[in-house]
């Protein structure tokens, strides 16, 4: 029908399989985020250590390039489970920093302009919702974390041969796994805060008080209990405790692998508690 | 016919407070109007038909679907307006309409197709690519409209669709809810609290308070019925006139100081009033139809104590 006729009429035509339309959400909020310039720029910025490494690992196996620049004889770093406990701790700030720019302009402004009824009215539900927004974030995460370290692993690979590969496979699943647990943890605690604080800002800083506030408070907790439990409320510690493990690197945390898995737990469980309590179709005012 | 909105013994209970009690009604007008004082349960009643609220006790059917068991059927058939300010920041009408249409299953081209002839049609066809948050309030409103629409539902809740704005813009909307009901496409439910609102478009009318049904009636029978009752205000010697009146089939009674009240029997025509009156020498000074407002209808459904129906 021609828009200038105006009329109503009843839709009676083939729909979409519901299990898809937690993709909607995605793609209008990847439109909006990339209407911004300085998240461009930003997401540009966040692949510079990448392309670093990648340009380190060619060098380092071109031995003509070697020779010419005279580094020969010089010992470069080792490509091993160091190099890529490195370059997650690296990117994992990186990515913690996006998370903070992009998670509360995510929730709150539904939840700030009432927009949530409008959701839940249609055949589409709070968890489908929550899907919807975290792999928002996943997605664009994943850009700067999991998928270009997996290509410096496939290029080191490629260029090391058939028996680097073989023994040190298991750092393609090291690197998988330590950075869709960074980008899980930090995407529930970014919609957890974007569902309770209302103004994107005070979100963002909140976002930015949990690493660092936890960090020092845990620093503090330490010095004046002399214990190792303050580390337990930085989540940094914990999770370079867990990747710790995954990379074989001892990085001298002073936190066990169980108590690092206890707190990754705890967190994503109250986050998505948080979420569940926020996440509804309307407010019962007591 | 198969009742739009069918509730049977419907009760929703937030905690230890029962806000819907044993709700049992079967609408199957066109538009219906949902009335009531704050705080009755009107907004409680949509909420649970759009399954916001767990149901207590009971069952609730849309158009033929349970709640409880086909809820995403009825969400698909469904489109809702709600009251308050809700819409999506930095979005412009057509994608916000669209977005809207894209979640409730439409393919993203029909939604977009879809997304600019609602918005035309609700008005807005000029300001659809335009901010939302740069809409005034009777825009937004009409934007909620056209959200509501966009997947084309059979049934329409519109939750104070008039809510603070100008009289234009009130009377604009109320031709829309009407230019919908005659289309005949699909089916209104309308939560007010403006009785000349409900008045102008609704066919029956559920009042509720505190949490009962204490009036459900149909507007246009009771508009019908209403023509059936007259007063007359005679003057000069009236003696006989409600026994004369009486054996013409009519149910007449007399009031005093010349006034007489009367029911007409089916196919009664008020010449013969006139002409009673002609052959007794009475001059006839008023004729009136009792005007039963939907005001009259809701006050003395406020003064029901908890009797339900």
């Amino acid at each position: 029908m021609a828009v200038y006729k105006r009329a109503y009429k009843i839709y009676d035509g083939p729909r979409t399989v519901p299990w898809s339309r937690f993709s909607v959400l995605t793609r209008y909020s990847f439109s909006r985020l990339f209407q911004s310039r300085l998240l461009v720029l930003f997401l540009a910025a966040c692949l510079f250590y990448p392309v670093a490494c990648l340009a380190f690992i060619y060098f380092s196996h071109n031995e003509q390039l070697l020779a010419l620049l005279s580094l020969g004889d010089a010992r470069l770093p080792a490509i091993d489970g160091k190099f890529f406990y490195t370059f997650c701790r690296v990117q994992g700030v990186f990515a913690y920093l996006l998370t903070a720019v992009v998670g509360p302009s995510l929730v709150s402004p539904d939840l700030a302009n009432g927009a949530l009824p409008l959701y839940f009215s249609r055949p589409f539900s709070r968890s489908e919702y929550v899907a919807g927004k975290l792999t928002t974030l996943g997605l664009l995460l994943s850009l700067i974390t999991w998928v270009p370290g997996l290509v410096l692993f496939a290029t080191q690979a490629g260029l090391a041969g058939w028996d680097w590969t073989k023994a040190n496979v298991w750092l393609g699943g090291a690197i998988l796994v330590a950075l869709i647990l960074w980008i899980t943890v930090l995407s529930l605690i970014a919609l957890a805060l974007s569902a309770w604080v209302k103004w994107k800002i005070a979100a963002g800083s909140l976002m930015l008080a949990v690493l660092f506030a936890g960090t020092g408070f845990g620093v503090v907790i330490n010095n004046v209990l002399r214990t190792h439990y303050g580390a337990l409320i930085s989540l940094n510690q914990v999770i370079y405790t867990i990747w710790g493990e995954l990379f074989r690197y001892d990085w001298g945390g002073q936190l066990t692998s169980t108590e690092a898995w206890s707190v990754l737990c705890l967190v994503s469980g109250i986050s998505l508690w948080l979420m569940a309590r926020r996440v509804q179709p309307f407010e019962i005012i007591k | 016919m198969q009742p739009v909105i069918e509730l049977t013994g419907l009760s929703v209970r937030f905690g230890k407070r029962e806000i819907l009690k044993d709700l049992s009604v079967a609408f199957s007008g066109r538009t219906i109007g949902l009335l009531g004082p704050n705080g009755a349960g009107k907004s409680t009643l949509i909420h649970t038909l759009l399954g916001f609220c767990p149901v207590t006790a009971g069952t609730a059917k849309v158009l033929g679907h349970d709640i409880q068991r086909e809820m995403n059927q009825v969400r698909s058939i469904v489109g809702y307006m709600p009251e308050n300010d809700s819409f999506i920041a930095n979005m412009n009408g057509v994608s916000f309409v669209r977005m809207m249409g894209e979640l409730s299953g439409l393919p993203a081209g029909v939604a977009l197709e879809r997304a600019h002839e609602v918005l035309f049609y609700v008005g807005l066809g000029e300001a659809r690519y335009r901010q939302l948050g740069t809409y005034s309030l009777g825009m937004k409103q009409l934007a909620k409209l056209a959200q509501a629409l966009v997947h084309g539902p059979r049934l329409l809740i519109l939750d104070e669709p008039t809510n603070g704005l100008d009289p234009a813009a009130r009377q604009r909307m109320v031709r829309l809810i009407r230019e919908m009901k005659e289309a005949g496409e699909m089916h209104l439910l309308l939560c007010s609290h403006l009785l000349r609102d409900v008045e102008e478009t609704c066919e029956e009318v559920l009042i509720l308070k505190e949490g009962r049904i204490v009036h459900f009636s149909n507007l246009e029978e009771e508009r019908r019925s209403n023509k059936r009752f007259v007063e007359i205000e005679t003057a000069g010697n009236d003696a006989g006139l409600a026994e004369e009146l009486s054996g013409l089939g009519c149910n007449c009674t007399a009031t005093g100081a010349g006034r007489f009240r009367m029911v007409l029997p089916q196919g009664f025509e008020l010449r013969e009033i006139y002409r009673v009156a002609a052959s007794r020498d009475l001059q006839l000074r008023r004729l009136s139809h009792r005007r039963d407002t939907l005001e009259d209808i809701f006050l003395k459904a406020m003064e029901v104590d908890h009797g339900g129906l």
